[in-house]
């Protein structure tokens, strides 16, 4: 069935609403999840069991003092949490979220229209991605840079560090799904794994090293080199404050749902429908666990130093994502 | 109609971000717009049809300025603007007209011959990915490799020159401990 305009738009609509709700829960979700895991209660006193924390924290967002620094490069201090927002959401127009689905002819106005597992179905969904959250790391270099604070160009430096390890991970573990499946199209690698196993555990190097290399790509803790409060204050967002900080928060959330969307639908079997389990159930559980992970991980190691995450990436984990392409190239072959 | 908004929306942009990269002193509106400037070259292609292509040039140029960028951020403080030094303006003034000349020559002369057509057409079934990869594969084989190898050379070469001292470790500098012992010894 063909995409109409108003599905394309609704499917937008229903992007945007459903992952900002998610990324204002995810921080409740992530401390509520770090303080079980350090044995502590995290927020218990706003609401039932901490649950209006997100309210408090969204009105001391919006009624927070917008300070921008004297000697700052006001245009770009203004344009970089824009840059980071923006591109996180532009990446998941590419991302297939939900099944395709007809909504149901009974509601008025809407009654019939189809509405696309992608909001843009370009055959190269995947490099569109991995490209769009590459681009969402000028906001972080850009705001270290425009703040005239020492810790933001300490930032900004160990940004573009952090760009020049892990890209090369992500691109070369993708490559071997890409080999199998045979398309650059997120859809089908979704109709790949209702057919076949789940690529997670036909290619579980490739599954691995993608998740390191998301993990970098989101700055989630082990890599969390850019606002790495105990070295450098804040690291970019030293000097930013109310909704222009969390504009960077909102991105970040955004990055790490669609790191998790995409592990979803590359290696854990997508939207299709599992054993008793409707498709949009099935991927929301995944995202959910994919998203758990990264904070499980976040309260199990350590923060690396820059020069540490430079060593893992381009030693240890591109050799082996090479070796993993070869032996994958000889196996498709023979 | 949209593709012709799309088109003019985004040369116009395009036009007035080089000119930015070009005219600024202040090197971090230089550098952003050199790098927002590549990311809208990449919608020509894509208004083209050539998906793989734009997205190439999305993922290339992003990481390619973002090298820059690291550079500016060692040799500039961004927050000011740059003092150049204008040797000889003139000098500068027509070598730049002469190549814009020669390249405003190159790209529209095609416009005047009619004989052009497409030697490698798009197949829209198999997707544009898989035809840039029959060409390079087949017709364009030897620059493809070429290419690589000359790529190859510069890491190497980048590699020797910045490996100097690559078995020493900066972070755990022994020499300076040995140093410190010393001035005690000699103390």
């Amino acid at each position: 069935m063909e995409a109409t305009t108003l599905g394309i738009v609704i499917k937008a609509i229903i992007i945007l609403a459903v992952i900002s709700a998610v990324a204002g829960f995810g921080t409740y979700l992530e401390r509520k999840v770090l303080a079980f895991m350090q044995r502590r209660l995290g927020p218990m006193h706003v609401g039932p069991y901490g649950l209006m924390q997100i309210l408090a924290d969204g009105i001391k967002l919006f009624t927070k003092e917008d300070i921008i620094p004297q000697n700052a490069n006001k245009l770009i201090f203004a344009l970089a949490p824009a840059i980071t927002a923006a591109t996180a959401f532009i990446a998941l127009s590419a991302v297939p979220v939900f099944p395709d689905f007809t909504i149901p002819s009974w509601i008025p106005l809407l009654g019939g229209t189809f509405v696309p597992s992608v909001a843009a179905d370009i055959n190269i969904g995947i490099l569109f991605v991995l490209g769009m959250m590459a681009a969402g790391l000028y906001g972080p270099l850009l705001a270290g840079m425009a703040q005239a604070n020492k810790w933001g160009i300490i930032g900004a430096a160990r940004t573009a560090i952090q760009f020049l390890s892990y890209e090369v991970v992500t691109g070369l573990s993708i490559l071997a799904p890409i080999m199998i499946v045979g398309s650059l199209s997120l859809v089908d690698f979704n109709n790949y794994s209702s057919e076949h196993a789940w690529l997670m555990f036909t290619q579980p190097v490739a599954f691995v090293l993608f998740l390191i290399g998301g993990f970098a790509e989101t700055n989630r803790t082990p890599f969390d080199l850019l606002e790495h409060e105990a070295e450098v204050v804040s690291g970019y967002a030293t000097e930013y404050s109310g909704m222009r900080w969390g504009m960077f928060f909102i991105g970040e959330y955004a990055n790490m749902i669609t790191v998790s969307v995409l592990t979803a639908v590359v290696f854990m079997g997508g939207y299709n429908d599992m054993w008793f389990l409707p498709g949009w159930l099935a991927i929301l559980l995944k995202i959910a666990f994919v998203f758990f992970l990264m904070l499980w991980v976040r309260a199990s190691w350590p923060h690396v130093r820059p020069d540490q995450l430079m060593w893992l990436c381009w030693k240890v984990l591109m050799p082996i994502a090479v070796i993993n392409v070869v032996i994958t190239g000889i196996v498709i072959m023979v | 109609m949209y593709e012709q908004i799309a088109f003019y929306l985004f040369s116009v942009l395009t036009v007035i971000l080089f000119l930015i990269t070009v005219m600024s002193k202040n090197v971090l509106y230089a550098m952003t717009s050199l790098a927002s400037g590549m990311v809208l070259i990449s919608g020509f292609f894509f208004i083209l049809g050539a998906d793989f292509l734009g997205v190439v040039q999305l993922i290339v140029y992003v990481g390619a300025v973002m090298a820059l960028y690291s550079f500016a951020m060692m040799f500039f403080d961004a927050t000011r603007d740059v003092k150049e030094k204008n040797t000889n303006s003139a000098l500068v003034f027509i070598l730049g007209g002469m190549s814009a000349l020669v390249l405003v020559l190159m790209f529209a002369a095609p416009i005047f011959s009619e004989n052009i057509q497409a030697l490698y057409p798009m197949h829209p079934e198999v997707g544009n990915a898989q035809d840039v990869g029959i060409v390079l594969f087949t017709k364009y084989l030897i620059p493809f490799e070429v290419a690589a190898v000359m790529l190859l050379v510069a890491m190497i070469a980048g590699i020797i020159l910045a490996g100097k001292k690559m078995d020493q470790s900066f972070t755990q500098d022994m020499s300076v401990d040995e140093e410190i012992l010393k001035q005690k010894d000699t103390k």
